[in-house]
């Protein structure tokens, strides 16, 4: 009887088949690729009208590193899949172990990230325009790398992702405190369903920034 | 009807070793001394690869109704429309 009070929050509804709050995540995800795709289609018809103001990925970007970043976040993607197995099964420290493991690389991709930033600001690719002149210097005090288009869009794509990534992380440690309380059960875990289609998500857009704006 | 504790898994592992060997493999294909356009072309498939495979099977899709498949649909032509209009701007 308490499962079936329990799983009340997973009932499928009648339409799509799906309950709602998984529905409201695929809906949320969905208008989330527009605007992903919004800004990596600003990238690609900026770099096509202005290919003096970008130069090859793999000469300022440190592809390796973020090659080594990409792989953290599908780790991260493991042990969110498998947060979620545990918990079908009803494996509470199963369900809590993994989401800690998910935290953890999740923090760690922010902080490759951020380390990524501080070296390439460092070498002169700033996100600033202020910072290009016609003599190549300015606001930053030594040579500035590409034009200012490559910068901003550059620092716009991966740090809305950043962004996205740090929220997950917080809300993975929200769903973490609700697991210690013992929220979540074999027939009752839609909070962990949806915060691991988010976490998915941003691994998927990560996916194809790594490609599109570090190999390409 | 299958109950939750019987509820069988995709091969979530092996997925991931896929997810990681082709992200190898994009790195040392990203510098082939081959034309550009092989390379692009090459990458851009590998990616959208990858990203099905985690769709599919680390977001269920696969195993959701065939609803939300065409739900999930929904933006791929507006990202088409989207594409081709900012790209025509160029040419």
């Amino acid at each position: 009887m308490t499962s079936q009070v329990a799983a009340v929050d997973r009932v499928p509804m009648p339409g799509m088949k799906v309950y709602n709050l998984k529905l409201g995540m695929w809906v949320f995800l969905l208008s989330e690729v527009m605007f992903f795709t919004g800004l990596i289609g600003s990238y690609v018809i900026l770099r096509f009208a202005h290919p003096e103001h970008f130069v090859e990925p793999g000469e300022v970007l440190n592809v390796p590193l973020t090659a080594f970043n990409t792989f953290v976040l599908i780790c991260s993607s493991v042990t969110m899949v498998k947060a979620f197995a545990a918990i079908q099964h009803g494996d509470q420290q199963g369900l809590k172990r993994w989401l800690v493991a998910t935290i953890i690389l999740g923090a760690f991709f922010v902080g490759v990230q951020i380390f990524e930033y501080s070296l390439l600001t460092g070498e002169g690719f700033v996100p600033m325009a202020d910072a290009y002149s016609p003599l190549g210097r300015g606001v930053h005090e030594g040579p500035v790398i590409g034009g200012p288009l490559y910068g901003a869009t550059f620092y716009t794509m991966t740090g809305f992702h950043g962004a996205h990534v740090s929220i997950g992380v917080l809300c993975m440690c929200f769903t973490l405190w609700r697991a210690s309380k013992g929220a979540y059960t074999a027939v009752s875990h839609g909070g962990v369903e949806i915060m691991g289609l988010y976490w998915h998500f941003v691994d998927l857009v990560w996916i194809m920034l790594f490609t599109i704006v570090y190999l390409i | 009807m299958e109950s939750e504790a019987q509820v069988k898994h995709p091969p979530y592992m092996f997925i991931w070793g896929v997810l990681f060997v082709f992200t190898v493999g994009e790195v040392f294909f990203a510098f082939m001394d081959i034309p550009k356009v092989f390379i692009v072309v090459g990458l851009l498939i590998m990616a959208v690869w990858k990203a099905l495979l985690v769709a599919l099977y680390y977001m269920h899709l696969k195993f959701e109704p065939k609803r939300m498949w065409v739900l999930a649909a929904v933006p791929l032509p507006l990202i088409a429309i989207l594409f081709l209009f900012v790209l025509n701007e160029n040419f």
